[in-house]
């Protein structure tokens, strides 16, 4: 965008936070009653909800059936009303198949799915409002939906995006940055182990800062590790305490 | 429609239950469960609503945008509607699943509006044969737990309630070019009236009698239902009788006064609840998915 500074000279960026700063997060796990788990996660103004089902059997043709493991099925559909711009098809489009196979290939690598062989574990994201990390915080929001499912994981699944500008790697991109055609790079990242699940980089990023950007982004998602175990120790003592123990 | 599998005695239960006007959640045949709307849960929209009924959850968001009018109807906007029956509500509807549901429901949506009092679409008109507004209303349908007709219409209804459109001025020039400038101050809007939106009224025939609001079980009982589409006046804008039953004359005029009464009774309390939310003002908790 001709004209929009993405970083001041004084080091804040377009929404006011500085560099390495992540937008306010607020999340909610058992939203809804009738599925096995589901979450709720507000990054700024991005609105995710993710529902999972499972595990059950395998629905559809028995042949796809893993006699080791667990199958993880993922769709990711943004709502028409999510975007600036109406978009015509919620699903199916090239976009959502191809971050359905992200999400898909990232808790494929932390959910055990060796303790359920010859099921599906069904994981559905809903985008209701975009404005930048779409991937990041429906990453997020399926991680507090598996662990609200009761699904065994080896660890969190945090996310987060992270770009560079003027020689200073930015981390959680909202949708202004991410429309400047920076380069923008997505992580999700086991938090204990420090393994990487999945990592994304689009446009083009000189080989020597690669590491500063990473590094950026692998302390964003520690720092959504925290709070998301936050989340989750609360809403575990608000069942405690109902359950009366 | 999400199924749900009741044995022969669950069903005979639900059914000597009904004719005695007790529920299985202790309700009357009349009652509605416990609604909650709010308003503007989605910022980038024109207008939002999220209605939660029991366990069915509905988030609608409406999108105005300029377009040119319809040939046959040159001095008016119009309202296009889309249902996207999610699959987070059950893994029946990913892929194409839900499609079917979808258009169904748009469908009734498109018949219940598709008359001349419901709404004002002459005030959605910028310039005759050349610009008009489209109001984009998207229902999208997260937790079914029954019902979805009238919930989603309630959250129809709220959201048009919400809808800020901006105004605009047509200025023309010299050579006769028309130029659209819109207003600079972001809160200088049109809102729509929705007096006359229809709210629909669904009465599941269990046995004998007929219930408002049924549960998916007291669905699962029910051959036959009718769709009424109330105003708040008592007018009748749209019937439609769904259900793999029959049902006889009587029982039709019975259910349609039922609806009639009930439906009253819904629009006078939706109503009053959307003009407190709107009398709280902009400074409002907004409560959304996190309450």
């Amino acid at each position: 965008m001709a004209g929009l500074e993405l970083l001041s000279d004084q080091g804040y960026r377009v929404d006011g936070r500085r560099a390495g700063e992540l937008r306010k997060i607020q999340a909610r796990m058992g939203v809804f009653a009738q599925a096995d788990g589901s979450a709720y996660i507000e990054q700024g103004n991005t609105k995710a909800l993710a529902v999972v089902y499972g595990p059950h059997e395998i629905r559809g043709s028995r042949a796809r059936a893993l006699p080791d493991r667990a199958l993880v099925n993922c769709q990711y559909s943004s709502a028409t009303f999510s975007t600036g711009e109406r978009k015509r098809r919620p699903h199916g489009d090239r976009k959502s198949c191809e971050m359905g196979l992200q999400l898909r290939q990232t808790f494929e690598a932390a959910v055990l799915t060796q303790l359920h062989p010859r099921s599906q574990i069904d994981i559905y994201v809903q985008v209701l409002q975009a404005d930048g990390g779409t991937y990041a915080a429906c990453v997020n929001a399926a991680t507090l939906a598996v662990l609200d499912a009761g699904i065994p994981m080896r660890d969190f699944v945090c996310a987060c995006s992270a770009g560079f500008v003027d020689g200073t790697a930015l981390a959680d991109l909202s949708h202004v940055e991410e429309a400047a055609g920076g380069p923008q790079l997505a992580l999700a990242l086991l938090p204990s182990s420090g393994q990487i699940a999945l990592l994304e980089m689009d446009a083009r990023l000189h080989e020597d800062h690669l590491e500063q950007v990473l590094e950026a982004a692998a302390q964003a998602a520690r720092d959504v590790h925290t709070l998301l175990d936050r989340v989750v120790r609360q809403h575990v003592q608000e069942a405690s305490v109902l359950l009366g123990d | 429609m999400a199924f749900v599998t009741l044995s022969e005695a669950e069903k005979v239960y639900i059914v000597h239950g009904v004719q005695e006007d007790l529920r299985v959640d202790g309700r009357g045949c009349e009652d509605y469960r416990c609604v909650e709307v709010e308003t503007d849960v989605v910022s980038n929209t024109s207008g939002s609503a999220r209605v939660k009924l029991g366990h069915t959850d509905i988030l609608v968001g409406v999108k105005a945008e300029m377009g040119t009018p319809k040939l046959e109807k040159p001095n008016e906007g119009y309202l296009e509607f889309f249902v996207d029956c999610s699959a987070n509500a059950t893994p029946e509807f990913e892929g194409r699943g839900g499609d079917d549901l979808g258009t169904e429901i748009a469908n009734t949506l498109y018949r219940i509006f598709n008359n001349k009092s419901s709404i004002d679409l002459k005030s959605l008109c910028i310039s005759p044969r050349e610009h008009c507004w489209i109001l984009y209303v998207d229902v999208l349908l997260l937790e079914c737990g029954g019902n979805l007709f009238d919930a989603i219409s309630i959250a129809v209804k709220a959201a048009l309630f919400n809808t800020r459109i901006p105004r605009v001025r047509v200025l023309e020039d010299e050579e006769g070019l028309k130029d659209i400038e819109l207003s600079d101050d972001p809160y200088d809007c049109i809102q729509l009236s929705v007096e006359n939106v229809p709210c629909i009224v669904t009465l599941c025939k269990i046995g004998y009698r007929h219930v408002v609001d049924a549960t998916l079980q007291e669905e699962a009982c029910s051959l036959a239902s009718l769709l009424v589409s109330v105003t708040s006046k008592g007018v009748v804008t749209c019937m439609r009788k769904v259900g793999k039953g029959s049902l006889d004359p009587e029982s039709v005029f019975e259910m349609m006064e039922t609806s009639k009464r009930v439906g009253k009774v819904l629009h006078t309390s939706l109503q009053s609840v959307l003009h407190k939310e709107e009398s709280l003002g902009p400074k409002r908790q907004k409560v959304g998915f996190l309450g």
